[in-house]
C-alpha cells in the first residue's frame, strides 16, 4: 500500500455531524408505503418495512409484556397470526419480523409451562433421565408442528425423538440456538414443554460430558497458594509511585504479548491438536 | 421514492455498491496482512476522535448541578434523568404497612441479580427470604444478548496479572484497584461455578477452553458458546434459580429505594407496572443490579441494548446519595446493524471483523485498520460517512459503511460464517440477506454504560462522602470503577459475575449479622426534590423513566387522558 496520509486533517463541524445523524437515526417524517395490520382484529395502518414490535408502537401501543431484548434472543415476544385469505397458523418473534399487509396478529404474553426442577449435582444423566422428569415426551405422535413453530427454525421434533432415546448430546446440540419463547409448547397436541426439557439437557451435557477444564484446575491451585499476591501488590506500588511506568509495561505488555501468544498458541496447540 | 426495487435483499440502488465491493475482494482477501499499516499511531487517534467520537464533539454533555456528583460532566440525557423530578410522590406511600419484609432485596433480574440471589442463597440465606424484583421477565437483560463471550486468565501462559493490566489500559488508567483484581482473579472461580452449573462452552476434546482474541487483549481469553455466550450463561443460572426456588417478581421495578433514619439503604419500593400499585419491600441487606443505559438513547444514536437499560439504577441511587463514577464515557461499539430499517443499532458481534470481514466503504476501498480499538474505530466510521461521504445512504436516510462478511468464508472455508456466527447469519437471513455472500452495512451503536455506581471490592456502594453503605450492594453494568473509561469485549459478563457473586455474598453477611434496618423513610426524595426545584426543571421530566417511549407521533399528539379508567 502507498504511503497515505491515514488522517486527513478535515474540517469539519463535529456538533453538526452528530446532529445528521440523531436525525438519520430517528424514524423517517414521510411515510411512503403503508400497510394495514390488524391486532387483536383491529385495523391499523402502518408504514411498511417496520417489524411487527414498532409498527405496533408506530400505532400507538406501549408494551409493557412483549418486549425484551428487542433482537431476537429473549423470547418474549413470540407472536401467533394468519394472513387474510390464508388457513395456515404461522408463528414469528415480533421484533425480527417484518409487516406485511393483512396480517392478524396477536402476541402471546405469557407461556404457562411446568419446569421439573431437580439438583443439577445430583442428577445423573442415564438413558431414562428424561422420561423420569418429563415423562409426558413418550406421548409425542411426531407430527412435527413444534418444528413447524419453531422461529430458530430448530429441528425441535428431533430433539425430543432423541430425548425419547435418552441421547443427551444430541437434545443439547439440536436445541442450542433455543431462545425459549414457547411457542413449541404451545402448539404441540401432546403437551410437551420442550424447551424447559432442553435446558435440562443442555447443562446435563455442559456438566456431565464436557471435560473440566484441565489448565483450569492448574490455575486456581496457583491461585489458592497466592501466586499472584506480590505481582498485584507491585503493580499497585507501581500505579501509586510511576504511573507513566505503569503505561510503558502496558504497552510493552500488550505489543510484546500479542507476537507471543501467536507463537505460543500456535505451537502448543499444533503440540495438542486442538483450537 | 417509487416502490424500491428489491434484489436479494437490498434495493437495487445499494447492489450497485456492492459491486464495488465484489470487484476489490480478491485483493483486498490477498493484502489481508497488510491492513495493520493502516493502524493509526497515537497521535492520528487523537485526532480522529476529538472530531469524530460522540463523547468529544461539543454539544452532547453538561455539568451536573445537583446531588453528589455536583460539578461532574455527563451526557445530557444522563442528566436529564439525574436531575429529574421523582416520579414517585413520598405522600403517596404507606410506608409503615410492608408487603414484604425480607433478608435480602435484589433489584434487577439479569445476569448480576440472578448471580447474587443464587450467592446469597449458596451462603445459607433461605430462597424465601430473598427476592428478586425486576422489571420485565426474569432475563430480560443485556445479559441474554452477548455474543462475543467472557474473559478469563485459565492458560499456562496467561495470567491474571497480565488480565489486569489489558483491563487497565484499556481502561485509560482511571480503573480502580481492588475492583480489577478482584475482576481477574474471581475470573477463575467463575469459569469453575460454570463448568460445574453445566455452562456448555466451546471445549477442545482435552476440555479445555476454545479461547479466541477480543478487542484490545494481549491473549487471546476470550471463551465463548457460538455466539450465544451471555444467552447460554443467563439461561443457565436462571433455570438454576428456579431450581433453588428463588422468589422473583416480574414487571415490578424498583422506583425509589428506601433509606433509613440512620443513614442506610433498607429496601425499595416496587411498582407494579400492570396493576399500578406500590409494594414496600424492607430488607436487611439490598443488592442493586439494574444494568445500564442504552434505551437512553445517547446523542440519537441507535442501540443495542434490551428494552430495559433505562439507567434507573443511577437515579435511584443518586438521589439516596450515592456516589457516581466514569459517567462522562459512553461505550459507542463501531458495528451496529445500519440496515434493514428493521434492525438498525442491533449489535454486529465484533466477531465478525476477529473473523477476517473488512469495512470497506461506498468504493469497495479498506480505509481503517479493522481491529482498532472500539472508540478509534467507531471515529474513523463516522469520518467515512459524514466527512468523507463515502457511504451508503438507506432508503431511511442512515449512513453506513459495508463490512465484507462473504470474506470469512474465503479466508475460513465455506460454512464458518454458520458454525461461528449463527445469531448474525438468522437475523439477516429473517430479512432477506445472506451474510455469506454479500456484505452487510454497519454504523457505530450505543453500547455500553463504562462507568455507574461507584462500589469497593466487597461490591458496597459509596456515599458521597467515600464510606460504605453497610447494607447496600451493586454488582454488573450498573456500577463504575472496574473498567475506568473504557470495557474491554468480554469483561462485563465477567463483571456481573465477579461482582454479582461478591454482592451476594456480602448481602448473606450482612443478613446473618444484623437485625432489621432501622426506622424507614423517603426522606431522601423530598430533600432531593428541593434541590430540583433551585434548578429549573420541565415539570413533566420525571425519573426513573423505566421504559423508553416509542409510541408514534401522529398517535401521541392525538392522545388524550380522560379522568376515568385510569
Ligand atoms: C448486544 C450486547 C452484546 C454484548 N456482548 C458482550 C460480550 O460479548 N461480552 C461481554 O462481556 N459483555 C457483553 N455485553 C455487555 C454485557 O452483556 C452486559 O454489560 C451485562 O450482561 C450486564 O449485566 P447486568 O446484570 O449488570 O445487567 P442486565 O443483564 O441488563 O440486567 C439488568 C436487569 O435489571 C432490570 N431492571 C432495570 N431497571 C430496573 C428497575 N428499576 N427495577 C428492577 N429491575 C430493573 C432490567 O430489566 C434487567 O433485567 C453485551 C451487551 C449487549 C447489549
Ligand atoms: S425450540 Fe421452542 S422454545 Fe425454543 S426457540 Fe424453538 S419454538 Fe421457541
Ligand atoms: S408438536 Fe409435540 S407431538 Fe408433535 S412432534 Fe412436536 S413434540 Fe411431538
Ligand atoms: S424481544 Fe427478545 S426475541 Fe423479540
Amino acid at each position: 500500500m502507498a504511503e497515505k496520509k491515514k488522517v486527513e486533517l478535515l474540517e469539519v463541524d463535529s456538533a453538526r455531524i452528530m446532529n445528521e445523524i440523531k436525525k438519520a437515526a430517528s424514524p423517517p417524517e414521510e411515510v411512503e408505503h403503508w400497510v394495514t395490520i390488524y391486532v387483536m382484529g383491529k385495523p391499523y395502518k402502518v408504514p411498511a418495512g417496520l417489524t411487527i414490535m414498532k409498527a405496533l408502537e408506530y400505532a400507538g401501543y406501549r408494551y409493557i409484556r412483549g418486549a425484551g431484548c428487542r433482537a431476537g434472543f429473549c423470547g418474549a415476544c413470540a407472536t401467533i397470526y394468519r394472513k387474510k385469505g390464508e388457513y395456515r397458523f404461522r408463528t414469528a418473534l415480533a421484533c425480527q419480523t417484518t409487516v406485511e399487509d393483512g396480517m392478524y396478529l396477536a402476541q402471546i404474553p405469557f407461556v404457562p409451562a411446568n419446569k421439573a426442577t431437580y439438583d443439577i449435582d445430583k442428577v445423573k444423566p442415564s438413558p431414562n433421565v428424561f422420561l423420569e422428569y418429563y415423562p409426558e415426551i413418550a406421548r409425542c405422535i411426531s407430527c412435527n408442528t413444534c418444528t413447524k413453530a419453531c422461529p430458530q427454525e430448530l429441528d425441535v421434533m428431533y430433539y425430543i425423538q432423541a430425548a425419547i432415546r435418552g441421547d443427551v448430546e444430541r437434545v443439547a446440540k439440536l436445541s442450542f440456538d433455543c431462545i425459549q419463547c414457547g411457542l413449541c409448547t404451545l402448539r404441540c397436541p401432546a403437551e410437551i414443554q420442550h424447551y424447559h426439557l432442553a435446558q435440562f439437557a443442555r447443562r446435563l451435557y455442559g456438566k456431565y460430558y464436557l471435560k473440566k477444564s484441565p489448565f483450569l484446575k492448574e490455575r486456581l491451585k496457583e491461585l489458592e497458594k497466592g501466586v499472584f499476591e506480590k505481582g498485584f501488590e507491585m503493580i499497585k506500588k507501581m500505579r501509586e509511585e510511576n504511573p507513566e511506568k505503569v503505561k510503558e509495561l502496558y504497552r510493552y505488555l500488550i505489543t510484546k504479548g500479542r507476537e507471543k501468544e501467536k507463537k505460543t498458541v500456535e505451537n502448543t496447540l499444533k503440540f495438542r491438536g486442538g483450537d | 421514492m417509487a416502490e424500491l426495487k428489491m434484489i436479494r435483499g437490498y434495493p437495487e440502488y445499494m447492489r450497485e455498491s456492492i459491486e464495488l465491493v465484489e470487484k476489490t475482494r480478491e485483493e483486498r482477501i490477498r493484502n489481508k496482512e497488510k491492513e495493520i499499516e493502516l493502524e493509526l499511531s497515537m497521535k492520528e487517534r487523537e485526532e480522529v476522535l476529538s472530531k469524530f467520537h460522540p463523547d468529544y464533539a461539543p454539544g452532547g454533555k453538561r455539568e451536573l448541578r445537583i446531588g453528589p456528583n455536583k460539578g461532574d460532566i455527563v451526557p445530557n440525557e444522563v442528566a436529564d434523568i439525574l436531575e429529574a423530578w421523582p416520579a414517585l410522590n413520598p405522600d403517596d406511600v404507606d410506608l409503615s404497612d410492608i408487603d414484604y419484609d425480607v433478608d435480602i432485596l435484589v433489584i434487577g433480574g439479569g445476569g448480576a441479580g440472578t448471580v447474587a440471589s443464587l450467592w446469597a442463597n449458596y451462603e445459607g440465606i433461605p430462597a424465601e427470604n430473598i427476592l428478586l424484583a425486576t422489571k420485565l421477565r426474569h432475563g430480560d437483560a443485556n445479559s441474554m444478548m452477548a455474543q462475543g463471550g467472557i474473559q478469563a486468565a485459565d492458560r499456562p501462559w496467561d495470567s491474571p496479572i497480565i488480565h489486569y493490566m489489558d483491563v487497565l489500559g484499556g481502561g485509560h488508567f482511571a480503573n480502580k484497584h481492588e475492583l480489577v483484581k478482584a475482576l481477574t482473579e474471581d475470573a477463575l472461580l467463575i469459569m469453575k461455578w460454570h463448568e460445574e452449573l453445566g455452562v456448555m462452552y466451546d471445549k477442545d476434546e482435552n476440555g479445555n477452553f476454545i479461547e479466541r482474541w477480543g478487542g484490545g487483549t494481549s491473549r487471546m481469553r476470550l471463551h465463548s458458546a457460538k455466539d450465544y455466550t451471555g444467552m447460554e450463561i443467563m439461561r443457565v443460572i436462571r433455570d438454576e434459580a428456579r431450581n433453588r426456588g428463588i422468589p422473583v417478581l416480574e414487571f415490578s421495578p424498583a422506583v425509589e429505594l428506601i433509606t433509613t433514619e440512620d443513614g442506610e439503604i433498607g429496601g425499595a419500593i416496587l411498582w407494579n407496572m400492570e396493576t399500578k400499585e406500590y409494594y414496600v419491600v424492607r430488607a436487611k441487606a439490598t443488592v442493586l443490579a439494574t444494568g445500564g443505559w442504552g434505551r437512553l438513547h445517547i446523542r440519537g444514536f441507535p442501540t443495542t441494548n434490551h428494552y430495559g437499560a433505562t439507567a434507573d439504577g443511577l437515579v435511584m441511587s443518586y438521589r439516596a446519595g450515592a456516589r457516581l463514577r466514569d459517567l462522562d464515557s459512553v461505550q459507542y461499539h463501531p458495528t451496529g446493524a445500519a440496515y434493514p430499517e428493521q434492525i438498525v443499532g442491533l449489535l454486529i458481534t465484533e466477531k465478525v471483523r476477529t473473523m477476517g470481514a473488512t469495512p470497506v466503504n461506498k468504493y469497495g476501498e479498506t480505509f481503517v485498520f479493522p481491529l482498532e480499538p472500539r472508540d478509534v474505530e467507531a471515529s474513523v466510521f463516522i469520518r467515512e460517512c459524514y466527512a468523507r461521504n463515502n457511504c451508503v445512504k438507506t432508503p431511511t436516510g442512515m449512513r453506513g459503511i459495508w463490512l465484507d462478511s462473504p470474506m470469512i468464508e474465503e479466508l475460513r472455508g465455506e460454512g464458518a460464517i454458520r458454525k461461528n456466527l449463527d445469531a448474525m447469519y438468522r437475523m439477516y437471513k429473517r430479512f432477506g440477506i445472506d451474510m455469506t455472500k454479500d456484505p452487510i452495512l454497519v454504523f457505530p451503536t450505543l453500547h455500553y454504560q463504562n462507568g455507574g455506581v461507584e462500589i469497593n471490592a466487597n461490591a458496597q456502594v459509596i456515599k458521597a462522602n467515600g464510606e460504605p453503605y453497610p447494607r447496600f450492594f451493586a454488582g454488573g453494568e450498573v456500577e463504575g470503577g472496574v473498567h475506568g473509561k473504557n470495557r474491554l469485549m468480554g469483561n462485563s459478563l465477567l463483571d456481573y459475575n465477579v461482582f454479582g457473586r461478591r454482592a451476594g455474598i456480602s448481602a448473606a453477611k450482612v443478613a446473618r449479622n444484623s437485625g432489621k434496618p432501622g426506622k424507614l423513610t423517603l426522606k431522601h426524595v423530598k430533600l432531593f426534590t428541593k434541590e430540583v426545584e433551585k434548578i429549573n426543571v420541565p415539570m413533566w421530566r420525571k425519573s426513573p423513566i423505566l421504559l423508553p417511549d416509542y409510541r408514534g407521533k401522529r398517535v401521541l399528539a392525538r392522545k388524550i387522558d380522560l379522568p376515568v379508567l385510569e
